[in-house]
C-alpha cells in the first residue's frame, strides 16, 4: 500500500507491503538506519522514535498506521553538529557499544517532553504539580531503555545535564 | 619492518611514563561517539546491498529425528526463493577461538531450539511469513536435560589436590561445608546477531557481529569449504558481545551458504528468541564449597568442587575454579571441576567465564566463615592474602588486593558498620552492607597491527573489533603518545580482515594484546624517525607533531621525506605466565535496602575499587566497570535463564522475561581505580579491565542481604520468593 512519511523534515512516498512496521520501513526502506532494532518486540527500547512529538517503540507499530505523520528519527537530531543532548551523551561516556544509543536519545528527547508537560510517573511526588527533571525521575522514565553494556550512570548525567541547561 | 616482542619475563624500562604528548592514561571521549550518538556507526545488518534476499531461520520444536513436513508447499509460497536444509549449516555458535567449524547438521537436533532451516525471500515479510508456516518435526531424544542427571566421563573431570584436605577440615576451628547454585545466564547483548553473506568470484564477503575476526575467518571457511584466504569478514562496529559473538553462529553460516546456492548477497538476522538459544549460555552451575579456619581465622583447608554443562561435541566448560586456584592461601586444598553432558543450548563464554559464578559463590562463603570466626570479613580477606601462588609455587607478578581492600572500604565508610545483622530499619526495609573481593586472571593473546605515519597524520589498522569496549579510544591514545601526535590526527580502523589479526574482543585481552601491539609499531616508527634524525630512539621526543632530538627540532613531515613511514607490531605470549601468577585483583561494597513485606531487595549503593595495571583511558575503562557492576546486580537479584524440566528448553527467551537490570534498578556506581604498575604486563603494564567488576560485585549484593535481614542466599538470584522464604 501507499504511505507517506514525513522524516526528518523530509517527505518520502512508499509502496509498501502492509506488514511492514515502522522501524523496518525506516531501516530497510530509507536507509535511515540510525534506529535500532534490538528485540522487535517493543521490549527493549532501541528502536524508539519521535512520532506525532511522541515516543514511541517503531517496532511495534507499522507503518501503514503513520501514513503523513511526522517522524523524527537520531538522523533529524542534528546536522553538522551535534545537538546539546547528543554532546552530553559523548562528554558523559552515555554510550559503549552503541547499539542502544539512538534509542536512548530519541527516549530521552520525548521524556524530557512529557516531564516539562507536567506528566507524572510512578516516583513522582504528586499527580498534577510540576515535575522538576531530578536523576530518579530520569531513571524511572528511561527504563524502558536497555543497556546491557550498563552506560546507565552516564546516561542519566548526560540527560540531567541537557535538561539543567535547557 | 616488524617490531616483535615475547612477553618472557618484566619490561624493566617504563618509556612511556616520560612520553610528551600528554593524552595515555587520561580521560579522553571516544573518537567513534559522535558516530554512535548520531545514528551514523553502521552495523553488522546495515550493509544491505541492493538485491539482497532475507531469510530466516527455523528451529526444531523438539529433540531428536527432523523432518520439515511440508518444503515443497513452502518453498511454493509468495517470494520464496529457497528451503535451505543443508547439513553444513550449524548446532550452535562457535566457541571462543574455535577456529573451526562447530558441530554441524540438521538431521538430528540435539537440542529444542535448534537452527534446521533458513527459509529465504525477496522481503523480510515474505521470509518470516514462510517460516512460521514451515512445519519442523523433531523427537525421539532420550537424552538428559536436568543438571546432575547428565553423563560425566573421566575426562570431564580436573583435580587437583594439595596437602591433606580432610584432615583440614576435620581439625578447623571454624568449618564450612555449603553447597551454592547459580543458574544459566544469557549474554543479551542489545545488537542481535546478524549477517549479510556476499560472493563474488568464489570470494565469501561477510558482515556480521563477531568479537574476533582472525578466528572467525577460520571458522566460517572450514564451514563452507572454502580457502581463508578467499574470505573477508568486517565488523567495524558491533553492539555488544559479551562472549555471545565470540564464534561464527548460525546466521551467518545459512546466510553464507543460501548466498551461494542462490548467487545474490543475503542477510539473515537472528530473532531475539534466537539470540537467547542458538548462541552460547553460561552454564548453571553447582558449587560445593568448604573451608576450614584455625583460631585466628586463617585458612587452612580450601575446598571448591564445580559442576558444569554442556552439549556433547563442546569441549568447552565453564572454568568455575579458576579464581579459586590462587585466590587464598590455605595449605590444604582440593579443588574439583566436573562438566556433565545436557542437551540444552550449548553453553559457552559469558562476561568473564568462570571468575563471575566461580568468584562471586566462593566470595559469598568467604563471608559465611568470617561471620562464623567473628571476625570482619574486610579483615578475614586481609589475613588470607597468599604469598605467593599457593598452589604453582611461582610469585605473583603484582598483588593489589590488600590495597583495593583498604582503600575499597575506606572510601566506601565501612568502618562504621555494625558487625551484627539485623541492625538497621527504615519503615518496612532493611538496611544492611556487604562486600566481596574480586579476581580475574589476566591473559595476553597473539596480537598483530599496522601503523602507518604521514604529513597528513596517524592511521592504525587491525582486524581487532570494538564491542563498545573502547579500543578505538585507547589505541587512538596509544598511537597518539607514541608518535607525538594530538588525538584528532590519528585514526584506528577496526574490524576488517584485510588488516592485520589482532587479538580479538574476549577475556579482558585486548587492550593490552592489541594495544601493545600499536605500541610496538609505532617503536618500529620511531626507530626510523631517530634514524633520519641521528639519534637513538630512546632519546627521541615526538611531542605535537616535532620532533625533537638534542638541541634540534623538526617538523615530522620534514623528517618523514618522501613516503609514509610504515611499522608492523607483533605481540606473542611468551612464557611469563609460566613464571609468575598474574591477576587482576578489587574489592566490591554494597548497601541494599531489604523488604520485610516483599523480599524485594533494592541496591541503594555499589562501590568497586580494582587493580588492573595501567589505567589507558579512565573513561572507557569505567564505563566498563560500571556495566560489571550492574551485571553484578543482575546475576544478584534477577537473571535466571530458566529451562523447561522435561525438554531442557529456555522458558524466558526474551527481554520481557529475562530480567536486565533497568535503568531504575541501578544506583550511582562510584569506581576507583588503584595505581599499579605490572612489569609482567608488557611494555605498558596495561592489564584487562573489562570482566573484573562482575566478578564478585553480586556477592557483595548478597552479603549485604545477609547483613540487612539476616537472610543467607546460596541459589541465585536473590528473588522475593527466596527472600521472604528466609525471612518468615
Amino acid at each position: 500500500m501507499k504511505v507517506t512519511l514525513n522524516v526528518n523534515g523530509a517527505s518520502h512516498w512508499l509502496d509498501l507491503d502492509t506488514r511492514v512496521t515502522l522501524l523496518d520501513a525506516l531501516r530497510d526502506h530509507l536507509k535511515l538506519t540510525g534506529t535500532k532494532k534490538g528485540c522487535d518486540h517493543g521490549q527493549c527500547g532501541a528502536c524508539t522514535v519521535i512520532a506525532g512529538g511522541r515516543r514511541i517503540n517503531s517496532c511495534l507499530s507499522l507503518a501503514a498506521l503513520h501514513d503523513g505523520d511526522e517522524i523524527t528519527t537520531v538522523e533529524g537530531l542534528s546536522d553538522d553538529e551535534l545537538s546539546d543532548l547528543q554532546s552530553a551523551f559523548v562528554a558523559h561516556d552515555g554510550m559503549q557499544c552503541g547499539y542502544c544509543t539512538p534509542g536512548q536519545i530519541c527516549s530521552a528527547l520525548g521524556m524530557l517532553g512529557e516531564l516539562s508537560e507536567g506528566w507524572p510517573s510512578h516516583v513522582s511526588e504528586t499527580l498534577d504539580g510540576p515535575v522538576r527533571p531530578t536523576r530518579e525521575e530520569i531513571a524511572e522514565r528511561m527504563s524502558g531503555n536497555l543497556c546491557r553494556c550498563s552506560c546507565y550512570p552516564g546516561i542519566n548525567a548526560a540527560i540531567l545535564e541537557t535538561a539543567e541547561g535547557s | 619492518m616488524t617490531e616483535e616482542l615475547k612477553i618472557d619475563g618484566p619490561t624493566q624500562a617504563r618509556p612511556e611514563d616520560a612520553h610528551a604528548q600528554g593524552v595515555l592514561s587520561r580521560e579522553a571521549a571516544r573518537p567513534d561517539g559522535p558516530l554512535k550518538v548520531s545514528g551514523r556507526a553502521a552495523y553488522a545488518a546495515e550493509y544491505l546491498p541492493e538485491g539482497a534476499a532475507h531469510g530466516v531461520l527455523v528451529r526444531a520444536p523438539g529433540r531428536g529425528k527432523v523432518r520439515l513436513a511440508n518444503r515443497a508447499e513452502v518453498e511454493a509460497m509468495q517470494g520464496v526463493l529457497c528451503v535451505l536444509h543443508d547439513d553444513r549449516m550449524v548446532r550452535n555458535a562457535a566457541q571462543g577461538t574455535a577456529n573451526e567449524a562447530p558441530v554441524q547438521g540438521v538431521e538430528w537436533a540435539e537440542y529444542v531450539g535448534q537452527p534446521v532451516a533458513l527459509v529465504v525471500a525477496e522481503t523480510p515479510e515474505q521470509a518470516s511469513h514462510a517460516a512460521a508456516r514451515l512445519r519442523v518435526e523433531a523427537g525421539g531424544s532420550k537424552g538428559a536435560v536436568t543438571p546432575g542427571e547428565g553423563e560425566v566421563t573421566d575426562e570431564d573431570v580436573t583435580t587437583s589436590e594439595t596437602g591433606d584436605f580432610e584432615a583440614a577440615m576435620r581439625e578447623g576451628a571454624q568449618t564450612l561445608d555449603a553447597t551454592y547454585t547459580t543458574p544459566s545466564h544469557v549474554s543479551a547483548a542489545m545488537e542481535p546477531h546478524a549477517a549479510i553473506a556476499e560472493w563474488k568470484d568464489g570470494c565469501l564477503t561477510l558482515h556480521s557481529a563477531l568479537q574476533m575476526l582472525k578466528f572467525n575467518r577460520n571458522e566460517i571457511a572450514d564451514c563452507v569449504g572454502v580457502d581463508p584466504g578467499n574470505v573477508r569478514v568486517l565488523a567495524p562496529y558491533v553492539g555488544g558481545g559479551f562472549g555471545s559473538k565470540l564464534g561464527i553462529s548460525a546466521e551467518a553460516v545459512a546466510a553464507a551458504l543460501a548466498a551461494r546456492d542462490l548467487g545474490r548477497p543475503v542477510r539473515v538476522v537472528q530473532t531475539r528468541r534466537q539470540v537467547f538459544e542458538v548462541n552460547t549460555r553460561r552454564s548453571e552451575t553447582r558449587q560445593r564449597i568448604r573451608l576450614a579456619a584455625d583460631r585466628d581465622g586463617r585458612l587452612t583447608g580450601l575446598g571448591h568442587d564445580a559442576l558444569a554443562s554442556n552439549l556433547p561435541g563442546e569441549d568447552f566448560a565453564e572454568p568455575v575454579l579458576q579464581a579459586s586456584h590462587f585466590s587464598y592461601a590455605a595449605p590444604n586444598r582440593r579443588l574439583r571441576q566436573s562438566a556433565e553432558r545436557l542437551f540444552r543450548p550449548a553453553s559457552g563464554s559469558v562476561r568473564a567465564p568462570g571468575e563471575a559464578v566461580g568468584v562471586t559463590m566462593f566470595e559469598i562463603a568467604m563471608d559465611e566463615l568470617a561471620e562464623s570466626c567473628g571476625i570482619d570479613p574486610v579483615e578475614f580477606r586481609l589475613r588470607n592474602i597468599p604469598e605467593t601462588d599457593p598452589e604453582r609455587d611461582v610469585p605473583f607478578s603484582s598483588h593489589m588486593l590488600a590495597e583495593c581492600l583498604t582503600e575499597g572500604s575506606h572510601r566506601f565508610g565501612w568502618a562504621d558498620r555494625p558487625a551484627a545483622t539485623r541492625q538497621r530499619q527504615e519503615g518496612e526495609w532493611w538496611i544492611g552492607t556487604g562486600m566481596a573481593a574480586a579476581f580475574r586472571v589476566n591473559l595476553l593473546m597473539e596480537a598483530e597491527a599496522r601503523v602507518r605515519l604521514s604529513p597528513e597524520g596517524v592511521v592504525v589498522e587491525t582486524d581487532m573489533t570494538d564491542i563498545g569496549t573502547g579500543t578505538y579510544s585507547i589505541l587512538t591514545q596509544i598511537a597518539a603518545e607514541r608518535l607525538g601526535h594530538p588525538p584528532d590526527r590519528c585514526e584506528v580502523r577496526l574490524g576488517d580482515t584485510d588488516f592485520p589479526p589482532g587479538s580479538g574482543a574476549g577475556g579482558s585481552v585486548g587492550a593490552a594484546s592489541t594495544g601493545t601491539a600499536v605500541w610496538l609499531a609505532c617503536t618500529e616508527i620511531r626507530r626510523q624517525l631517530a634514524e633520519a634524525m641521528g639519534c637513538s630512539e630512546a632519546d627521541l621526543t615526538l611531542k605535537d607533531g616535532r620532533a625533537t632530538c638534542g638541541n634540534r627540532s623538526l617538523d615530522i613531515a620534514e623528517v618523514i621525506g618522501d613516503g609514509p613511514l610504515e611499522g608492523h607490531g607483533h605481540l606473542q605470549p611468551g612464557k611469563a605466565l609460566k613464571k609468575v601468577r598474574q591477576s587482576t585483583f578489587g574489592a566490591h561494597f554494597a548497601e541494599v535496602a531489604v523488604s520485610d513485606v516483599t523480599g524485594e531487595v533494592r541496591v541503594r549503593r555499589l562501590a568497586g575499587t580494582y587493580a588492573a595495571g595501567r589505567i589507558l583511558n579512565p573513561r572507557t575503562a569505567r564505563s566498563q566497570c560500571h556495566g560489571g557492576l550492574t551485571w553484578g546486580i543482575g546475576m544478584a537479584l534477577t537473571e535466571a535463564l530458566e529451562h523447561d524440566r522435561r525438554d531442557g528448553h529456555a522458558v524466558n527467551r526474551d527481554f520481557a522475561e529475562y530480567h536486565l537490570p533497568v535503568n531504575a534498578d541501578v544506583p550511582d556506581l562510584d569506581v576507583e581505580f588503584v595505581e599499579e604498575r605490572d612489569d609482567w604486563a608488557g611494555p605498558m603494564q596495561a592489564k584487562g579491565i573489562g570482566e573484573l567488576s562482575i566478578c564478585g560485585s553480586g556477592a557483595a549484593i548478597i552479603n549485604a542481604i545477609h547483613h540487612a535481614c539476616g537472610v543467607r542466599v546460596r541459589d541465585l538470584p536473590a528473588t522475593p520468593d527466596r527472600v521472604l522464604a528466609g525471612l518468615a
